[in-house]
């Protein structure tokens, strides 16, 4: 079995004086999707923004790779693609200027990549149009259109089904399926009804979380 | 669709370097900002009308106005700076670019220093050129509309890195406006004091090379701490909402 990527070791989160969940450990391995699972506000999001590195407030240890996240924190970030609940798109810019500043800070692809990655999302004919006039779904196709040129090993997806078709929805379980078959590492949160292959749970509300 | 995914870890000359991440963040800002004109001439607008004004609603007098003209003009550019404060990190923490943001694996604080340079263009520069019209139009004299064009220069970027600290800060809060103005003006009577200080004393005839330099050291100052105090406040404010 390879080295996991991400580990959480006895994780506590408490919020507004509830504890979210306590004794949680679990490894991302490569090659695996892990789907986290449970009621609203059991802390799914919270949980997603503590392994991406968005929220500081919960004790336990994260091993990136077997060491320590801060102290690794550029090779962590180079290494994450996080996907929130706010797609992260700018109302004003076209598909295109977004992704093109999504991409800035992590590789520099020439514009043909991008336009394809965004054709290969169904923005086909949208890439210039200013995301203000676009479908909530076409939005979050924009924010999508990353996983299509993402090269990081793990990613960190929150509700990536919302606002999305069921052609959407297919063709982007099908490209998860694809990315972890090549050894890619996938943490979900959704509410739509997943099943892939070779898929493991953690399940939150329960009190204990478990290992898979 | 796909291309072909292996778990590597990237190696380094694939990445992209600081210089373009902040370059990129510094366009994307100017680029938003040119699309939504009415905010950027909202603080021009606010500015032009108070120095306006107040000939209106104090007096008129060529000796008034001599005497308090930089003091109106540095105190209506600190406000209209202060009136834009709010929009630095709010549409980027509600439409989530934020995130994106704080995760990029360059240091933040110079990321945010590429956002509070972009903020300065935007709101400071705007300021530092109308001024001169507005310097003669309350009677200053030849050399005191330099001096106050050069003291604005220099300190309304002071104002955009001391104010994205405030912002940062006052993110994740509702009533935010208020408690802005209440963190950040403290911190901005210094550079005011200086700033109308140096135009004064241009006026009375006396050298200002000191008082420049001093507020030139408040620029260093600001430039070197406040993107890592805003950094900081950002992660603070991510990590609570």
């Amino acid at each position: 079995m390879s080295e996991p990527l991400l580990q959480a070791v006895n994780l506590e989160c408490e919020r507004d004086g509830r504890i979210l969940f306590r004794n949680l450990s679990f490894a991302i391995l490569p090659g695996t999707l892990i789907r986290v699972e449970g009621p609203n506000g059991s802390g799914k999001t919270t949980l997603l923004r503590i392994l991406a590195g968005l929220n500081d407030s919960y004790s336990g240890d994260l091993l990136w790779r077997g060491h320590d996240r801060h102290t690794y924190r550029e090779e962590f970030l180079r290494n994450m693609l996080y996907l929130g609940h706010r797609p992260g798109i700018k109302p004003l810019l076209s598909p295109m200027e977004n992704l093109r500043a999504l991409m800035a800070g992590r590789r520099s692809l020439p514009d043909k990549v991008l336009w394809q990655a965004l054709e290969g999302t169904g923005l086909d004919g949208f890439q210039t149009v200013p995301c203000r006039n676009l479908s909530a779904g076409q939005q979050r196709r924009v924010a999508l259109a990353r996983l299509l040129v993402a090269d990081e090993p793990l990613w960190i997806l929150d509700e990536v089904f919302t606002a999305i078709d069921i052609h959407g929805v297919a063709a982007l379980e099908k490209l998860l399926v694809e990315r972890v078959e090549n050894g890619g590492a996938v943490i979900v949160t959704t509410h739509h009804d997943l099943r892939l292959p070779s898929m493991h749970r953690v399940t939150l509300g329960g009190g204990d979380g478990y290992d898979h | 669709m796909t291309t072909e995914f292996t778990v590597t870890l990237r190696s380094p000359d694939t990445s992209v370097g600081t210089a373009t991440a902040m370059k990129a963040v510094f366009i994307r800002d100017l680029k938003i900002a040119l699309r939504q004109p009415q905010d950027l001439l909202n603080p021009l607008l606010f500015f032009v009308m108070v120095v306006t004004l107040f000939p209106l609603g104090v007096s008129p007098e060529v000796s008034f106005l001599q005497q308090a003209g930089s003091g109106i003009l540095w105190v209506a550019a600190l406000l209209s700076v202060l009136l834009s404060l709010d929009h630095l990190y709010r549409h980027d923490f509600d439409d989530g670019t934020l995130e994106q943001l704080v995760l990029q694996p360059q240091p933040l604080f110079l990321l945010v220093m590429a956002k509070s340079l972009a903020h300065w263009v935007l709101t400071g520069l705007p300021l530092v050129l109308l001024a001169p019209v507005l310097g003669v139009m309350v009677h200053l004299q030849g050399n005191s509309v330099a001096v106050l064009c050069l003291t604005l220069l220099i300190g309304t970027p002071v104002l955009s890195l001391i104010g994205s600290i405030g912002a940062a800060l006052t993110l994740g809060l509702r009533a935010a406006g208020v408690l802005l103005s209440l963190l950040i003006i403290p911190l901005y009577i210094p550079v005011l004091i200086f700033g109308t200080g140096t135009v004064t004393a241009a006026s009375e005839g006396a050298p200002v090379g000191g008082q420049l330099a001093l507020m030139g050291a408040f620029l260093v100052l600001a430039l070197t701490l406040a993107p890592f105090a805003s950094a900081a406040a950002l992660r603070i404010s991510l990590s609570n909402s």
